[in-house]
């Protein structure tokens, strides 16, 4: 087959198709194009203001390390004015997070940002090691996501960011969009798309990746050859998403717009208001102050049934009521520190309750 | 028994299903079966040949070099969805994927993406 010539440029040859256009385009031009949608992402949904502080959620993985590599660049290149900082998660799992955190860590002398890593342990009192040796493999991602989430916020707070970014790209808010389909999770089917999740008082998740092809990110990542790290989590992987990916890849396959095309179609459901309705009101959580749709918020239920010994309390309701028959809690309990904002969202969350009272 | 000479890299996570080595430096036979059947030569037997071409490429590692999970390298006649591959730094899918004719030195890169972020 003969060498074909870029699509964009008409000079250089090309190296890569497009999963996206099926355009045929060389290196060059792959750089600018990628960064320059990234950069239109951000603008078109107006992210970012001068003077902003980011974090970055970091895991040492191939999205994360070009999210760090790319929100660098365009920071300098459109004079974003943000100050971007690189947040891990150290869930505790040996032989896979003390890895990749390695991987961090280089990142951090390689983009010249500031690193925090959280633990799980620091914040919980639990790693992921000992929450599997208690528990079991099944629904130990339970706990890991409730408490990865807690945690980002918390980092966030520390790092006194009002804002993490991170890594999720095309791919995976696809496979979202067909497992909320699959399960009938109507209201996460209308939240799933947002490129931006924030309510008034809360810290900002967005998803500059958010139409950015894996096979892109993962091109661009071999390109550059920046340094990420492989390998999956040596607890259970979340089995259900790994059928919507693999159904995912073979739509691909096939058609290479599936993934952009699913994901619009994910943006245009309206959501009835019906469905809305059976949202419960956000409150705080009566032990650790961070939001909560209940009374005490999922992570310190599940912190409370791990440490009285009935760790699926949390996960069913039965042994929620199990936990509840054996007794109040006790005074020594281990709990979660108390959840603070950053300041500038204090001050706006008391703002807003002047305004409203 | 012509022969020709390959590099192949494995990355985002492929390395460990052949036994954590990123880089192998393989030799195969030039020309193969029309079948892709890496047992056999044909100089041994009278099938109809065709120059050694990725999907043979494919079969070979699968046989020679992978050590697990095979399923994870393989999917219906063609690397599985998910599994990048360059050939000498251009994607596959400009150089006719499977069907692209190996040359002596050519290095082949499989990466996969279906790692975690």
């Amino acid at each position: 087959m003969p060498p074909r010539t870029c699509a964009l440029c008409n000079d250089a040859r090309a190296i890569l198709k497009r999963p996206k256009t099926g355009q045929q385009i060389c290196k060059e031009c792959f750089f600018y194009v990628f960064e320059t949608e990234v950069h239109n992402t951000i603008t078109e949904a107006r992210l970012f203001k001068p003077g902003d502080r980011v974090a970055i959620g970091a895991s040492g993985g191939k999205d994360s390390t070009v999210l760090a590599h790319v929100m660098k660049t365009l920071n300098e290149r459109y004079k974003y004015g943000l100050e971007l900082f690189l947040l891990s998660i150290d869930e505790g799992i040996t032989g896979y997070r003390d890895d990749s955190l390695e991987t961090v860590k280089r990142n951090q002398q390689q983009y010249d940002m500031p690193l925090k890593i959280l633990s799980y342990d620091e914040l919980y009192g639990w790693t992921m090691d000992a929450i599997v040796a208690q528990i079991g493999k099944k629904n130990n991602c339970t706990f890991c996501g409730v408490f990865r989430r807690q945690a980002l916020d918390r980092g966030a707070a520390i790092l006194n960011v009002d804002h993490i970014v991170t890594g999720h790209n095309a791919d995976d808010i696809a496979e979202t969009v067909l497992m909320n389909i699959m399960r009938g999770d109507i209201a996460r089917l209308g939240r799933c798309t947002s490129i931006c999740t924030q309510g008034e008082d809360t810290i900002k998740r967005s998803k500059p990746f958010k139409y950015a092809y894996e096979k892109e990110i993962v091109m661009y990542a071999y390109f550059k050859k920046l340094d990420y790290f492989s390998t999956e989590c040596i607890y259970s992987p979340d089995a259900y998403r790994g059928h919507a990916r693999a159904f995912l890849k073979d739509l691909e396959a096939a058609r290479p717009s599936a993934i952009i095309d699913i994901i619009h179609s994910g943006e245009a459901f309206e959501i009835n208001d019906d469905v809305k309705a059976t949202q419960k009101l956000q409150q705080t959580c009566r032990r650790c102050g961070y939001m909560s749709s209940n009374e005490l918020c999922k992570a310190c239920t599940l912190l409370e049934g791990l440490e009285r010994g009935m760790p699926t309390a949390a996960v069913t309701d039965r042994a929620r009521r199990k936990l509840d028959a054996d007794g109040p809690v006790p005074e020594n309990l281990r709990t979660i520190p108390l959840f603070q904002l950053p300041s500038n969202l204090r001050q706006n969350a008391a703002t807003a309750v002047e305004a409203t009272s | 028994m012509a022969t020709i000479s390959l590099n192949i890299e494995f990355g985002g996570g492929l390395e460990l299903l052949f036994s954590n080595q990123r880089s192998h430096r393989i030799t195969i036979p030039a020309n193969v079966p029309v079948s892709s059947a890496t047992g056999q030569t044909p100089e041994d037997s009278d099938v109809p040949s065709k120059p050694v071409d990725i999907t043979y490429l494919m079969y070979w590692l699968r046989d020679n070099l992978l050590k697990e999970r095979a399923e994870l390298f393989v999917e219906n006649g063609t690397v599985r969805p998910g599994v990048l591959v360059l050939v000498n730094d251009t994607d596959w899918e400009l150089e006719g994927e499977g069907e692209y004719q190996l040359k002596d030195g050519d290095e082949i890169v499989f990466i996969s993406t279906l790692h975690g972020g």
